[in-house]
């Protein structure tokens, strides 16, 4: 039985676990041990900043994709089996889309001269297009598009576990169908919650592509960091030590989470 | 059943709203790719081809095709029996030890992508694969691996281990047995992981954007690096046969899953 894992298994090692080893390797040493890479993380405004900024969008783009994600769950989730397979097929279109072409796709909506500012402009609510891109904004309104199923899924999932029983119990105690939502069908979900929640954060914390193209330069996400590293000033120990605190950031929030919820739950979705 | 109340009439107006923020930038790409205009007008003043014609009349983005279709058909010839295999071990072995190696087989999937991408660049700069076919093939089976794992194991899961039991027991061997009487029956499994595989490898761009380099660039290195100097229309043309493609795969691969359950 191992011989029959072990071609997948060398694969996952030389081409995962060895390049991350490495790179945490490279981070505390050169030519010697050296925690100057992590002094430099921690101290030096631009990746402080950073990491801040990152995970401001994060929260931010979590806290917007739980918003709108949840009352699409919720419908897909009330209304007849026929609806809720259209609703949802909607919900995944994007998802088999390529980031890249989603990317193109709000670029040529958003921009100075996109459909977006032009469509206002001919409809005269401006006069000047509005910068809806190449700043946090684009990159928000990208980000949420592309991780939004991630959030769908397992709250219709969970949402699908709850007996209507229990709602139609509630019901006829006399609540309202408000007070049944809230006390209710709302905590039930909580677990789809906490589970899309923890998706959509880990999987914004180390986004790369749409920071790059539609931030415009300014929204410096932690993973532009570790690539600028590399490619433009050849800091290959920073760039490390960057990536260590970001994966590490992402392992221990997998392992808050699992205290609560199983983590096949949250990462089964994708 | 469903009464109107104003906060249902409101569930429905926030979803619809949601449902076409989600799928407006998935149409908007066609109309674009067959406008006219050298900038995005919308509505576009007049149809044309002449962006499908730029795509296919120029060498470099030919040349970008060819390579992304290769490392994708090569990904998924090597990532399909591996992870076959390895699906198989984890579903019938009972050792401690498996439960991690499923883990580590998930790995690709818990590691941000820039991390992974930096430090396969960091080993490759190392054994000399940086910007050669074997180099860009290798990093995607490993990045495809985990979608016929978890894909392969779905399918085992609903399959009765005993029939493979009883073929043993009228005498054939392991692995005859596994051809004969398990693998027909997750075929379909085994079929939809597979082009998860080649779509997870026909999209990749971020491993991509270190490891490839000189005549082996895939096309979406190239769409990154044109999209990041100026916005081409060609880009709308090649996102639309790409749409095209995905959803024409994702549609077999789901055909295939439900014939499977």
């Amino acid at each position: 039985m191992l011989a029959l894992v072990s071609p997948a298994l060398l694969v996952i090692l030389a081409l995962i676990v060895l390049p991350v080893g490495w790179l945490a390797w490279q981070s505390i040493y050169h030519d010697g041990f050296t925690l100057e890479n992590y002094l430099r993380v921690f101290t030096e405004d631009i990746y402080w900043r950073s990491f801040a900024l990152t995970f401001e969008i994060s929260f931010a783009v979590t806290v917007i994709a739980l918003l709108l994600g949840y009352p699409v769950a919720y419908l897909a989730n009330s209304v007849p089996k026929g609806c809720s397979i259209l609703i949802l097929s909607l919900v995944v279109l994007p998802f088999w889309t390529s980031v890249l072409v989603r990317a193109y796709a709000w670029l040529a909506l958003l921009q100075r001269t996109g459909v977006i500012n032009q469509f206002l402009r001919y409809l005269d609510v401006i006069s000047e297009p509005l910068a809806l891109v190449h700043n946090t904004l684009g990159t928000v309104v990208a980000t949420v598009h592309i991780l939004l199923p991630f959030m769908v899924l397992p709250l219709y999932a969970t949402m699908q576990k709850i007996p209507s029983d229990l709602m139609q119990a509630g019901a006829s105690l006399g609540a309202s169908p408000s007070l049944t939502f809230f006390r209710v069908f709302l905590p039930l979900s909580l677990p789809g919650v906490l589970a899309g929640c923890t998706m959509v954060f880990v999987l914004c914390l180390g986004f790369y592509i749409t920071p790059e193209l539609l931030g415009g330069g300014r929204t410096v996400m932690v993973s532009m960091l570790v690539s600028r590293n590399v490619e433009l000033y050849n800091q290959f120990g920073a760039a490390s030590a960057v990536a260590v605190v970001l994966l590490l950031s992402v392992l221990a929030i997998f392992f808050m989470v699992s205290r609560f919820i199983p983590l096949d739950r949250v990462l089964g979705q994708k | 059943m469903i009464r109107l109340s104003p906060a249902r009439i409101a569930l429905y107006m926030i979803s619809a709203l949601v449902l076409v923020y989600l799928i407006l930038p998935v149409l908007i790409i066609a109309p674009i790719s067959f406008s006219s205009a050298r900038f995005l007008t919308f509505p576009p003043p007049s149809f044309s081809t002449r962006w499908y014609q730029q795509y296919f009349g120029n060498p470099a983005w030919m040349q970008a095709t060819r390579v992304t279709l290769t490392v994708a058909l090569s990904t998924v010839v090597i990532a399909t029996p591996f992870g076959v295999a390895a699906a198989y071990a984890i579903s019938q072995s009972k050792l401690r030890i498996m439960r991690f190696i499923h883990m580590a087989l998930l790995l690709p999937l818990v590691v941000p992508i820039i991390i992974t991408a930096v430090g396969i660049f960091f080993v490759y700069a190392r054994v000399g694969l940086v910007a050669t076919m074997p180099g860009l093939v290798l990093a995607n089976v490993m990045l495809g691996l985990p979608y016929v794992v978890i894909s392969v194991l779905a399918g085992l899961q609903s399959f009765d281990a005993a029939q493979e039991m009883v073929a043993r027991s009228l005498g054939m061997n392991r692995l005859r047995s596994f051809f004969a009487v398990t693998l027909p029956q997750i075929k379909s499994s085994v079929v939809a992981g597979g082009i998860f595989a080649f779509i997870s490898a026909m999209d990749e761009t971020i491993v991509a954007l270190f490891i490839s380099g000189g005549q082996y660039q895939p096309l979406t290195k190239r769409m990154f690096t044109a999209l990041r100097d100026e916005i081409d229309p060609t880009i709308a043309a090649i996102s639309t046969l790409m749409t095209a493609a995905s959803f024409m795969l994702v549609l077999l691969a789901s055909a295939r899953q439900r014939r499977n359950s």
